[in-house]
Formats: C-alpha cells, structure tokens, sequence
C-alpha cells in the first residue's frame, strides 16, 4: 500500500498529442461528420484509468487546444470537456468494472453531454448548425470507444503508466 | 488505493472555477478585439500540429511527382504552355478591355475604378476540423503580409477571406460558410444581391431578392466590391434554381459556388488596392512588398512577436 509515484506522463501527453492530430485530419468530404472526438475519448479514458492525475484542469487545458485547432469561440470545448472530465473521474470506479458496452453506452452519455454544452454555447453566439448529423460523433465515438479502451489499456500497462 | 483528494481544493470547486474561467474567455473572445493578438500568439504552438498532419499530403505528392516518367513531364509541360499561351492571348484581351472601360468610366465621370491587385499564392494546409464550420488552413501569416479580411480566391472563383492571422499560418473562411455573406452581382444585368452561406459546401443563397428580380438559372454572379472587402469583378457562384413561392416575400435563389472550395491546394491571397486610391495611382502592376496593405481591419494584420522568424 505504497504511495506510487507518478509515471508515464509523457505517454500521455503523447496519446492526447495523437488525439489532437487525429481531430484534424484530413477525412473525405462524407467521412467528415462521422469523425469520433477523439480528445473526449482519451480524455475519459485517463480519467478512468488515473483519476488522481488527470481530471478537470487537464481536460479545461485540452477543450482549450481544441478551441484553438478548431478555429472556434475559445473556452466553448475547454467548458464542455472540463465538465466531461469531472463526470468521468466521479464515476471512475463504477465504469471500470462495467462491461465494455455499457462503458460504451456511458462514452455516448459523457460525449453527448459534451457536444450538449458546446450546442449551448453555440445557441448562445447564434451559430447553430442546421443539421442532425451534429450528433454523429457521439455515436461513432460511442462505437469506437471498445477499441480505444483496448489500445490505451495496453498503452497503459506496457509503458507501465501509473 | 491513493487518497482521492490530497492537494489543492476539491474538483468540484475546482470544476466552478474552470467554468467561471470558461465563460468569462467566451465572454472576452467574443467581445474584445484584443483577443485576437492571443488567438494569433497560440496559433504559433499549434501550427507543428497542422504542418505534421498535412507532411502525408505533401510527402505522397512529392513522392508521386518524383517518380513521374519524362514522358508524362513533357506531355504536362506541352499543356502548361498551350495553356499558359491561351491565357496570355486572354489577358491581352483583357487588358484591352480593362483600360477601355477605365476610358469610358473618366468619360462618364464614374466613381469606381478597375483596380489591378497584387496576388499572392498560399497553399493550404491539409486541415478540415470541423465540418460544420467551413474554415481552411493557410501556409501563409502576418510574415507574408496576409491580413484579416483580406479575400481570397482561386482559379475558378472566389473563395472566402481571411478571418485570422498567425505570424506563420492564417484561417479563412469560405463563402459558403453558415456566417459568411457576400454581396454580389449578377453579370447579365447587374442586379445586386447578397449571396449567403448556407453550411453546405456547394451552395449559396441570394438573400431578400424580391420575387420580380430578373434572376435566371445560369446567371453568373460576380462580386460587386460594394462590401468595400472583395474587389469587383470576380465570379463568386452560379444560379442553379431560382423558387418563386407565393407565400414568401422574396424569391428563393440558390447559386453553386464558382471556385472549387473543396478541391483547390493552392488559393491566392489578394491586396486590393482600395476604392478610394487616387487613379493616378494605378499605373501597371504593383511592385513586390507586403507593407502596402491597406491599415488591416481592427489592427489584426500586425504582426506580432514572432518565435521562429
């Protein structure tokens, strides 16, 4: 029952480095509202996983690069994801033992929830798009969320992150 | 089992403040001016983002270049020329035209003048992040001279202006966009109009024509500088349908985009020389060097600090 010390934070900054890269890249003109949010992903994940190191402050820190990269109102993401963030590590111990498609189902609440507040923020700046397909990464997010958990996790315990 | 919440207030106080926090950058990134010198200075820490994600566009393009036969490179090289021939008997023409209609204009005593403008290419970066917003990347920032509102085009047409500068890249909007509008022209009559974005990438939407206005499907619309933003005259899109529906005030007109804003690598950014600029003048083509821009919308074309040169 030893204190560990932390370990691997630059592995994970590198998975969120692979996030940000994967939000902006380039997709066919069809694929582009399918794009999963994949910040919000590993955002859930390590707040999972490690939730006495990463919480909100890295989440607010990420939704703001996000903000950034996506040429958008700054601080819209940084809200949405802070709040994801802090969902995620009060229901860390509830959804690492759950099996994985009930995690899935809980990455379309947390996800949706986030893609929700930044709705709101766009109401409010009177830049709503017109459109369902807003919602698609909430569910492809949701679909994708099994194997991200299996990449990071191994991520996680071959570079020994703790 | 480490103990949750050791250090530092607790993450629920913790979650209020970054939301206060949140909120009050919404609030200062919609409202000041000044915000945008920040947004220009954090460009510079993500531009290795963009520049690493678009390096595959660019190795695979070098990569297919670099193993293309001779054959093929005189072949393009005999049609760049015929090309490059067309468009010079084109321009000649043009000139022609140009310098009748700045004659005829002195005769009428017009305000408005032809204004040749100084051109720069900039190529995108490969970078679509959201695709609800139509915003593009460019490899080109207050070091070349770019400035905010500055219009940009393509070989076809016009394609957005810029809305932010970093001191290495800078981000456009396309005319298609849900909050882009641009006022325009029909060429056959000159009927004005203001084309709106529609958040869909291939249309654009005349704005309050009323139902009687001469606006037929194939009419070329064209820019009609009177925004003060994109010089006169260039194509901006093409009436697909024209709706007359009688319980509407004004007509329905959608239009096609003339340039290919979802295809062109490479976009012109344009100086133009402003309304007001005496026609004296306006003697040939500017000589190179980006301090002539115009003073730069809201002061957003000056450079900042640079990091890297």
């Amino acid at each position: 029952m030893s204190v560990t010390r932390p370990r691997g934070g630059g592995i994970i900054a590198f998975t969120f480095f692979m996030a940000l890269l994967l939000t902006i890249l380039p997709l066919p003109e069809w694929a582009g509202p399918y794009r999963p949010a994949w910040v919000v992903l590993v955002l859930i994940y390590w707040c999972m996983a490690l939730p006495t190191r990463i919480g909100v402050g890295v989440g607010w820190l990420m939704g703001l690069l996000l903000d950034l990269i996506n040429g958008v109102l700054l601080g819209q993401h940084a809200l949405a994801l802070a709040v994801v963030a802090y969902l995620a590590t009060l229901l860390h111990q509830r959804i690492r033992v759950f099996p994985v498609w009930q995690q899935a189902l809980t990455v379309l609440v947390l996800v949706g929830l986030s893609q929700m507040l930044v709705l709101w923020v766009l109401g409010v700046t009177g830049a709503v798009p017109r459109s369902w397909d807003y919602w698609l990464p909430s569910l492809t997010s949701m679909l994708l969320w099994p194997w991200v958990f299996v990449i990071l996790r191994d991520v996680r315990r071959r570079f020994g992150v703790q | 089992m480490k103990p949750l919440f050791t250090q530092g207030p607790s993450t629920g106080v913790r979650l209020i403040l970054l939301i206060v926090l949140s909120v009050v950058l919404m609030t200062m990134d919609h409202r000041l001016a000044q915000m945008a010198h920040v947004r220009s200075a954090l460009s510079l820490v993500l531009a290795p983002i963009q520049y690493l994600v678009n390096f595959p566009v660019v190795a695979g393009r070098w990569f297919t270049e670099g193993l293309s036969t001779r054959r093929d490179l005189i072949a393009e090289n005999a049609n760049l020329k015929a090309g490059q021939l067309l468009l010079r008997a084109q321009v000649q023409k043009l000139e022609a035209l140009e310098s009748e209609n700045r004659r005829l204009r002195e005769l009428l005593h017009s305000g408005s003048r032809i204004m040749s403008e100084r051109v720069l290419i900039a190529e995108l970066l490969a970078v679509d992040a959201d695709p609800f917003t139509h915003q593009i990347v460019l490899n080109k920032g207050s070091r070349d001279g770019a400035f905010k509102g500055q219009p940009l085009l393509d070989s076809q047409g016009v394609m957005g202006q810029v809305v932010e500068v970093g001191p290495i890249t800078s981000r456009a909007l396309l005319i298609t966009d849900a909050s882009h509008a641009i006022p325009v022209q029909v060429n056959r009559n000159g009927i004005r109009a203001v084309a709106l974005g529609t958040g869909a990438i291939d249309r654009l939407e005349l704005a309050h024509v009323p139902d009687t206005a001469d606006i037929r499907p194939g009419d070329l619309l064209i820019t009609s500088g009177l925004g003060g933003r994109f010089p006169p005259g260039y194509p901006v899109g093409t009436v697909v349908e024209v709706t007359h529906d009688p319980g509407q005030a004004y007509a329905l007109i959608t239009a096609r985009p003339s340039a290919r804003l979802d295809r062109s690598r490479e976009v012109l950014l344009v100086w133009p020389r402003t309304q007001t600029a005496p026609v004296e003048a306006e003697t040939g083509p500017e000589p190179e060097g980006p301090e002539q821009l115009e003073s730069g919308a809201d002061g957003a074309g000056e450079p900042v600090p640079e990091g890297g040169g």
